[in-house]
């Protein structure tokens, strides 16, 4: 859980602040300028921390209220 | 009247019978007409609400940005994403409270978490300030597509006028129900097009993503990077920092939190939704595409980016088809914005004033403001020169000085009081509402400030300001509170939420 929630963070900063390390164009990666792709790639890996915090969180496995789907 | 116009029209007219036929069987009293009776449920309505994907921002003004600003563009793709990983911790404790007072909408969030009706009718006019600019830039976005795609034979003013009746009708006609019917339609129709567009035009014009990101940075050295100074590196993060904060801070996206059957959606959501996000890079390469290929467009004509090189490139009848998934994003939004900011009017300004009113008098209010609500931002369209993105932002600007009394209220002994939270929001928006309305910066306001301050978001400057002045209030209140003769028992807003 705290390794999740470190991720979390670690990619929340990385967004917020990392751009001024990588403002630059080359090497493309992805086909995209590297700042760009430094986003993007962050973004996955962001997405995939709240991933394992929801799966992890104890908060999702014991309340019951959400049983059912929400649509 | 050419092909494309044709399937534009056709659309148009679908969306506003499905419109009319989905107000079928049901009473259209204000409930029903603003919230289609709480009977959607919480994840559609989430997903509909909740953000920017799937509008006309992304579509025309996300795709316009990157023709025009290259790199300042992504900042796009980041606030999203970073609104929704803080979603996770924010939007359950909304619910939650909400749910616990029945609450139905921000403006009674507010005024119910600090015991003020008045701090919640002042909330519900921050709300129409900044729905205003965010429903312009919907009949921007219509107007630009009406004209573009008529090859020039309606002026964009007349397709202003055309699109702001258009979603009037449509608004009076069916309220938040026919909403619902026309989303589906356009998500899908509008993911096809843009997935389509931005594999298809980069490929078709420079044989790859790679190369036509080669072929720009060529042409236009520094375009596709943050620039030394204006929309530098330091302008990006103060404008994530504002957008992700405001995100869920809208009138819409409190309305959408209420409707939500269980909190646990909102977990899941928070690690889904940043995905969602990445559909943006689509837009992004088509308004990247068109640097190269159709030159030349400046200032708000940025808009027409995508749209332009869809002209240049496809037969008519297909520049229709996308003409009308970008009507769709346009007046989807445009309606539950509509409809927003005059239920807010009618019901939490004029009703959190006058308690008294009828249900009956409030809805007949809700729905004759439309009208009037769509001509103001007709005004303010015409007057023009934003690009799309722009408006977003001065939105988000006014959006966001809620921010502040909304994290503290959430805090387990709430730090500001009604009086610091109206002060800080009054001085946030005024300080947003000056410097917009003079064209001035904080920089020039004042002068000892280095010249790197001129590149922070000025929403975000106003922010700060607006946290600093809520504190000072909240405060000398408190002080003024225990040196007075007190009553027994400290009996601050922040304690009454709990009595």
């Amino acid at each position: 859980m705290l390794v999740a929630r470190c991720l979390a963070a670690i990619a929340a900063l990385a967004i917020l602040f990392g751009v001024g390390l990588v403002n630059q164009v080359e090497p493309l990666v992805l086909g995209m300028p590297f700042v760009l792709a430094w986003l993007v790639i962050w973004v996955v890996i962001g997405a995939g921390a709240m991933g394992l915090i929801y799966a992890l969180d104890p908060i999702n496995a014991t309340e019951t209220n959400g049983e059912g789907g929400e649509r | 009247m050419n092909a494309a116009l044709v399937v534009i029209g056709l659309v148009a007219a679908m969306a506003l019978t499905l419109g009319v036929a989905a107000r079928h069987g049901h009473d259209m009293n204000l409930e029903q007409w603003s919230v289609a009776g709480r009977g959607f449920g919480g994840l559609l309505v989430f997903l509909l609400l909740a953000g920017e994907i799937y509008t006309t921002f992304i579509f025309l003004g996300g795709s316009g940005w990157a023709y025009g600003r290259g790199a300042p563009t992504y900042y796009i793709l980041a606030y999203g994403s970073l609104a929704y990983m803080l979603s996770y911790w924010l939007l359950p404790p909304i619910w939650r409270y909400a749910k616990q007072e029945r609450l139905v909408s921000q403006s009674h969030f507010f005024a119910r978490k600090y015991a003020s009706p008045a701090l919640g009718a002042l909330v519900a006019l921050v709300g129409v300030l900044a729905l205003v600019p965010y429903l312009v830039l919907q009949f921007q976005g219509l107007g630009v597509i009406v004209s573009v795609a008529s090859y020039g034979a309606i002026d964009a003013r007349t397709a202003i006028w055309i699109g702001a009746a258009t979603v009037t009708v449509y608004v009076i006609a069916s309220g938040m129900r026919g909403v619902a019917w026309n989303a589906a339609v356009k998500d899908c129709l509008i993911l096809a097009v843009v997935l389509f567009l931005g594999v298809y035009l980069p490929t078709h014009y420079y044989g790859g993503l790679g190369e036509m990101f080669h072929a720009i940075d060529a042409a236009k050295p520094g375009f596709l990077t943050f620039k030394p100074s204006g929309q530098s590196v330091l302008w990006f993060e103060s404008t994530v920092a504002l957008t992700a904060l405001g995100f869920f801070m809208w009138p819409h996206a409190f309305s959408a939190i209420f409707t939500a059957r269980s909190e646990r959606a909102f977990r899941r959501n928070a690690a889904l939704l940043p995905l969602y996000q990445l559909i943006l890079l689509f837009a992004f390469f088509c308004g990247f595409a068109a640097i190269l290929q159709v030159p030349g467009l400046s200032g708000a004509e940025i808009d027409q980016a995508l749209l332009r090189l869809s002209l240049k490139t496809f037969d008519p009848w297909f520049v229709g088809v996308i003409g009308a998934a970008g009507v769709l994003t346009a007046l989807v939004p445009g309606s539950i914005i509509l409809v927003s900011t005059a239920t807010l009017i009618a019901n939490d300004v004029l009703r959190g004033l006058y308690p008294e009113v009828a249900e009956r008098k409030v809805a007949l209010f809700a729905r004759s403001l439309t009208p009037a609500i769509a001509l103001v931002a007709v005004y303010f369209t015409l007057r023009g020169g934003q690009t799309i993105v722009n408006l977003l932002l001065m939105g988000y600007s006014f959006v966001t000085q809620l921010f502040p009394p909304v994290a503290c209220s959430l805090m387990r002994k709430n730090p500001l009081t009604k009086h610091g939270a109206a002060a800080g929001i009054v001085v946030g928006v005024a300080a947003v509402a000056f410097v917009t309305l003079t064209h001035s910066t904080f920089v020039s306001l004042m002068p000892f400030l280095p010249a790197k301050a001129g590149e922070v978001n000025v929403g975000f400057a106003a922010l700060m300001l607006n946290a600093l002045i809520a504190a000072a209030v909240s405060l000398a209140a408190r002080a003024a509170e225990t040196a007075a003769p007190a009553p027994p028992r400290r009996a601050s807003a922040a304690d009454d939420d709990r009595a």
